[in-house]
């Protein structure tokens, strides 16, 4: 049993690294802001849920998961509307002449 | 062990990379992003290091509280508004460049001259915790064994904010600094505004009440708290306060003015400036740090808002 649950993590927290390896190579080969911001969003919402997924059935009592999980939903919130709004800033510097 | 000691040495590699990048980088805002992104990897080091409490701070105050002061130095500067002719400005970094170098090499000479066996108060601070009532040796150390140490800290913030409040004009004294946000704030930060602030709070909280026992503490719940009240005047949800509002001045000295007083009762109730009642101990630090965690909230918070004054008028 422990086995198959450390095999489980083992797969998710490797397959998060892949997204944040990907992102992050990306990242240096995208051509401009708004792809660039696409590949960090995949890199932060797949590869840390992937990662958080991972270690959740490692941590020890409901509360320590419970504290994984909100870090996790943070990231989103903060993640998400920060890309927002460089792509909004983005969108405008594209418009001007 | 060896996989442990690649990662401390990717680590180290990366911090120092880093920081030569915070430093050489040509633009201003990209040495600030660099130097954020080096508090946060220090906080790294920190833990590797066991220091967890250390790591805290240095993710609240190093990285947060003094990026988000470097990135509002660094739109004003952008906009042309402090410009030293090139001369001055060649010499004054020659003179940083050396004060700097000399400091390393300071640290790095005290650092390798040390005994062997480095003196350490660890045991006795280690045998005398159950005194205090609490069961994190750092805040037992902060709040009671050199209690007096974080009693004048505290007091240094607030003539930070003064001296920053210095730099107002005549004509704004009184009045409310700027905004942090722009003046028609995005919608997507106002949701951030309205959404977050309640979950940054808990944590602060949780960081001062849990700073008891584990790390945690009113520098680091204060940071929080502070970024939190940011966050709610970036999102345009709030105006800043005028800093002659009696409720703002008397916020800021509340926890240090608390403090003092918890301290000089210590001649009556302990025999001693700042020692506690026998077995009263954990009570007394406890509602000190709540009283300085709002205070470090608030005097955090002016800190980032900067002078009052009007958009364009500096």
């Amino acid at each position: 049993m422990t086995l198959a649950i450390d095999a489980f993590t083992i797969l998710c927290v490797c397959g998060g690294l892949f997204f944040f390896l990907t992102g992050a190579i990306a990242l240096l080969r995208f051509p401009d802001t708004l792809t660039r911001l696409h590949a960090l969003t995949k890199a932060d919402s797949l590869g840390l849920g992937l990662i958080v997924l991972g270690l959740l059935p490692q941590c020890d009592g409901f509360l320590a998961a419970a504290k994984l999980i909100l870090i996790w939903a943070i990231a989103q919130l903060g993640g998400a509307t920060l890309s927002q709004l460089i792509a909004r800033i983005a969108a405008i510097e594209n418009s001007k002449p | 062990m060896t996989l442990s000691f690649g990662f401390d040495l990717s680590l180290a590699v990366l911090t120092l990379a880093v920081a030569g990048y915070a430093i050489g980088a040509r633009e201003s805002f990209a040495s600030v992003v660099a130097f954020i992104s080096y508090g946060v990897l220090l906080a790294l080091v920190w833990v590797r290091l066991s220091a967890v409490d250390v790591a805290l701070t240095e993710a609240a105050i190093g990285s947060g509280v003094t990026g988000a002061l470097l990135i509002g130095a660094a739109a004003k500067v952008g906009e042309g508004a402090v410009d030293a002719p090139r001369s001055v400005r060649g010499a004054g970094r020659l003179l940083t460049a050396l004060f700097c170098i000399a400091t390393t090499l300071g640290i790095a000479t005290a650092f390798l001259s040390l005994p062997e066996k480095a003196p350490t108060l660890a045991p006795l601070a280690a045998e005398h915790l159950p005194s205090t009532g609490l069961g994190n040796p750092v805040t037992a150390v902060l709040l009671s064994y050199r209690a007096i140490d974080t009693l004048l800290e505290s007091v240094v913030l607030v003539f930070a904010v003064v001296g920053v409040w210095t730099f107002a004009s005549d004509r704004d004294w009184g009045g409310r600094p700027e905004s942090p946000g722009k003046d028609r704030p995005e919608q997507p930060l106002t949701f951030l505004g309205q959404i977050l602030p309640p979950l940054g709070i808990l944590v602060g909280v949780h960081l001062v009440w849990t700073g008891a026992t584990e790390p945690g503490g009113a520098f680091q719940g204060g940071t929080v708290l502070a970024a939190a009240w940011i966050l709610v005047m970036a999102a345009g949800l709030r105006k800043p306060p005028s800093i002659e509002g009696a409720w703002l001045r008397f916020a800021l000295i509340g926890g240090p003015a608390l403090f003092l007083g918890v301290g000089v009762a210590g001649f009556a109730l302990a025999k001693a400036f700042l020692a506690y009642p026998e077995g009263h101990s954990k009570a007394f630090i406890l509602v000190i740090e709540a009283a300085l965690t709002f205070s470090i909230a608030i005097a955090l918070g002016l800190l980032a808002l900067g002078a009052p004054g009007r958009k364009g008028h500096p």
